[in-house]
Parts: C-alpha cells; structure tokens; sequence
C-alpha cells in the first residue's frame, strides 16, 4: 500500500518536472545548447617564473549547465551532512567543503580521469567530482558498508581507485609526500598524466611538504 | 607557572584559543604569548624547539594536539629528547614534559585514535606516565614538571570531562608509583588510563558475583611500580591486564614480560591480557565498539582466571 503510492508520488513528481522542462525548451534552448561562449575571468592571474594562462575561456551553455548542477548538487550534500553532524548521525570530525566546490569542478572539467588527485581531510566534494556516489558519501559519514570505504574510514578517509583519487588524509600535510609518490610513479610507468596534490595552509607550516616540493 | 619563571607551554591553539580540550585555557592572558606559546601545525618543529629550550634549562611543556601528532616528532622525541642527556656525559637535562590527549575517543577515526604508549616506550631515557583521574592528573602533571627528566605525559580523550572536588593546594603525585584503586584478594587487575573506569564497571559486576578483585591502575608506563604490582601479585596470585593499547607491542606485552620475570612464583594461573584488536580503529562505531576492551570482556576474563 504504502510503496505503490510512492510509486504513484514519484511518477506525480516526475510528471511535475517534465511540463517544466519542456516549458523551459520551448522559450530558452539553454540546457543543450552547445554554440560556444567565450567567456573572460574577472580576477587576473598572478605568476611566479611562468607565463600566465588566457583570460578567455571557451564554453558553452551545456557545459555550463552542467557545472552548475554539481556545484549545486555539492553545496547541497554538504548541507545535509552539516545537518547530519548537527543531529550527531555523523561523529568524529566533519570537514565541508561548502564555498569550495568551483575549485573541484572547475579543476575537473580540465583533467582527465587517468590525472591523479590527493587531497587532505577536506575530501566529499572531490570524492563526488571523481566520480563517487552520494550513496557512498552519506553511507561512509553515517559508517554504514555502502560506504566508500565501507564505513571504516569516515569523512576524511573517502578514496576511488579506479578513478586515480587517492584521498582523503587525516594528518594535516601527510598527503603531500604521497602525492609527491603518485607522481613519480607515473614518471617511472610514462604515464603521460599528472598529479594534483592540494593542501592548505595549515599543512603549509609542514615540514614535509617542503621535503616533497625539493624533491619533485 | 606561578611558582616557577622557567616553565612555559608550545602547542598548536595553546594560547588564544585556550587549547584544543581547554586544558591551558586563560593561561596566555595571564601569562603572555611567549610563556603560551601559539605554533605552527609543524610538530617535529616545535617539539625539537622544546627540547632545545630545555637543553639551556627553561622547562617547557609541549602539547601535542592528539598524541598521534606526535609520530611525526618521533625523531626529535627519540634521539633528542631520550638521548641527550646520555650522550652527553650527563652534561644536558631535558626537563621537558610531553603531553598531550590520546587513546580511542568516539569515533575520530584510525589517525586520531592512536595509543603512542606502545610506540614510545622503547625510548631508552624517557619517562612515562598516564593520568586516570582529575586528582592524579594535577599531582602528575606537577611531578613531571618538577622532573629532571623528560616525562611523556598520556592523557585521554574521554576523560577531560571527568568532575573530581581536588585540593586547591600544591601536591604531586609520585611519578613511579602505582595507584591502589580498590584492594582485593581474589585477582590484580593491572590498568591504566580510561581502561581504569571500564574495569571499574567490571567490577561492580564481579562482586555482585561474588569476587574480590584488586584493582591498581598502573599510572606509571615507564618504569612499572613493580613493588606495588609485586605485592599484588603475591597476594591474589592471578594477574589480569586490561589496557587500551593494541595486542602487539603493547603496555601488556611488557608487563606481562616483566611480571613474569620477576614474579613467576607467586603466579598459580597465566597471566591474562585484555588488549585492544591489532586493526586500524574503525570509523563505524559498531566495529569501534568492538575493537577495544568492553567490561563484558573483563568479567569473563576474570571468571575465567580464577576457575
């Protein structure tokens, strides 16, 4: 009984949705539109010893779409898991992205999935933007097996092999070395991609990290 | 601090913020933002600066934010800290005091749920102690400042909650001695640390049973209070080790070692260990839960000894 008026709701919902898209079609063609925008950044580049990249960045409007639907599908998801710790169905620690997922998404759509990224504990969003599920995310902060790490790591330990993102670290600055490694092993296997290991400022302070800078 | 113009605090969020846990909190007011000193998140760094400063003679307490943070000061705690005083002929003391909160806490995950008792102990020149309670947790931290020698103070995640009415006055707690929890004559139950109050539930337990455990929390990790231990030992003859550390290389391990060594003769059972499962602390706290020694455990251990 129960579950057949879900069934009902759902498709109610979904016929809810379609008379909207099709409204929004039929007087703006935005969400397909693939005709090129040139787009110009407002902050200019500083740079140090290199020449700095074009201010004009070519898109178009799907593309667009598309950003912003994770960027706000991101915002969201770290919202309810800001409520979730609120509610204590997530404990230990909780590191939310909320205000950063530009950076994830931009630095997404450049790359491939064969780059590597590290990251430190800060890691839901780049977990989503590698390709990772919201089930995985909310199974791992809950601690429950459907999580990415089924449930044994919790919010700072979310890893995706198969998508080369290697985490997800809880001591601050610790990821840097490793990524420092990611590296070297796609030198050593020609790998013919990249790493991108983030920190901040706080794990600017370690000691570590510069070991990994000299030694890149 | 009061008392003495050489003893000052490091550590990540010591003084503006009052510490992590709140364990410095109006000291930099009172003190200033030298003598509570705010550092870096650079650990090997400023626990190298500590030693530094206690090699001239000032008397420094270092906090590391979660003992886990410490491994990466591993270094400078071993052959600085530990060594120096050896090394050079006796010429440099380090009196500094290392401490900082450790053990399993609610669900913090495996890196910030560490047991560094285990790692440190083999440091040959280090002192190490482990507060249980509000009373011994003053006494000790004023032994160990007082102390020539460096003293790695183990606090506990879970425990800066505790309430305790403690003297207003100057005291200190013998930094090798052990302290007599509830005296027995059935079993010594060997603990330290939060494992103390686990044991205590098991206890209540065990005399609605009808047993008589002695229970003696340890405090003091490096050297063991074998007179007090010893003593215990002859009189129930049975000894239980309840610890939080991991079944490898743990505090047991060496207690079991040293018991064994010294008092083998007055045991008419061997000695049981309670330790925690040699895995990464889960984050789920089902598995958590699991990982570390519950009083359930410690019952029918107890139940089990003395058969």
């Amino acid at each position: 009984m129960a579950l057949s008026r879900l069934a009902s709701s759902s498709s109610r919902s979904a016929d809810l949705l379609k008379p909207l898209c099709s409204a929004i079609s039929l007087r703006r063609p935005i969400s397909t539109d693939t005709t090129p925008i040139t787009v110009e950044t407002s902050v200019p580049f500083t740079s140090h010893q290199c020449d700095t990249p074009s201010r004009s960045v070519q898109t178009n409007a799907k593309e667009l779409f598309t950003f912003f639907r994770d960027l706000a599908l991101m915002r969201r998801m770290e919202i309810a898991a800001d409520s979730l710790y609120k509610a204590k169905l997530i404990r230990g620690f909780c590191h939310l992205y909320d205000g950063q997922e530009a950076v994830a998404v931009g630095m997404e759509a450049a790359i491939t999935k064969k780059d590597c990224i590290i990251t430190a504990y800060r890691d839901h969003c780049t977990f989503v933007a590698r390709g990772g599920t919201l089930l995985e995310v909310f199974s791992e902060l809950m601690g429950r097996q459907a999580g990415c790490s089924r449930g044994k790591g919790g919010s700072m330990h979310f890893y995706k092999k198969d998508s080369n993102f290697y985490g997800g670290h809880g001591i601050v600055g610790a990821q840097v070395p490793l990524g420092c490694g990611l590296a070297f092993a796609q030198k050593y296997s020609k790998d013919e991609a990249v790493t991108f290991a983030l920190y901040g400022d706080g794990a600017a302070n370690q000691g570590q990290l510069f070991e990994a800078l000299n030694i890149s | 601090m009061e008392r003495d113009l050489r003893v000052c605090v490091m550590g990540e969020d010591v003084g503006h913020y009052g510490g992590s846990y709140k364990v410095t909190k109006g000291l930099a007011k009172k003190f200033g933002d030298l003598r509570v000193l705010d550092t870096p998140i650079a650990e090997n760094s400023f626990t190298g600066m500590g030693i530094g400063a206690a090699m001239t003679g000032l008397r420094p307490v270092v906090e590391g934010m979660n003992m886990g943070f410490l491994l990466l000061a591993f270094n400078q705690i071993s052959n600085n800290c530990g060594m120096l005083h050896y090394t050079s002929g006796g010429q440099f003391t380090i009196p500094i005091v290392i401490r900082g909160p450790g053990g399993v806490g609610r669900q913090l995950g495996a890196e910030h749920s560490q047991r560094l008792e285990s790692y440190f102990q083999s440091i040959p020149g280090i002192q190490m102690v482990a507060c249980s309670t509000p009373y011994n947790a003053k006494g000790l931290m004023k032994a160990a400042i007082r102390s020539e020698n460096p003293v790695i103070l183990f606090e506990h995640v879970l425990l800066y909650n505790l309430k305790e009415r403690i003297p207003d006055e100057d005291y200190i707690c013998n930094l090798e001695e052990a302290e007599m929890v509830r005296p027995g004559e059935h079993v010594t139950i060997l603990t330290y640390s939060r494992m103390r109050y686990h044991v205590m539930q098991a206890a209540k337990t065990l005399v609605n049973k009808g047993y008589d455990p002695e229970v003696i929390d340890i405090r003091s990790l490096k050297p063991f209070d074998l007179y007090t231990i010893g003593n215990s030992v002859k009189k129930t003859h049975r000894v239980l080790i309840v610890e939080e550390c991991m079944r490898t290389g743990g505090i047991g391990a060496s207690l079991i070692a040293a018991i064994t060594e010294n008092f083998n003769d007055y045991l008419d059972a061997p000695i049981m260990c309670l330790s925690s499962q040699d895995v990464p602390t889960p984050y789920a706290g089902t598995l958590e839960e699991v990982t570390v020694v519950q009083p359930a455990q410690i019952v029918t251990a107890v139940e089990q000894l003395c058969q």
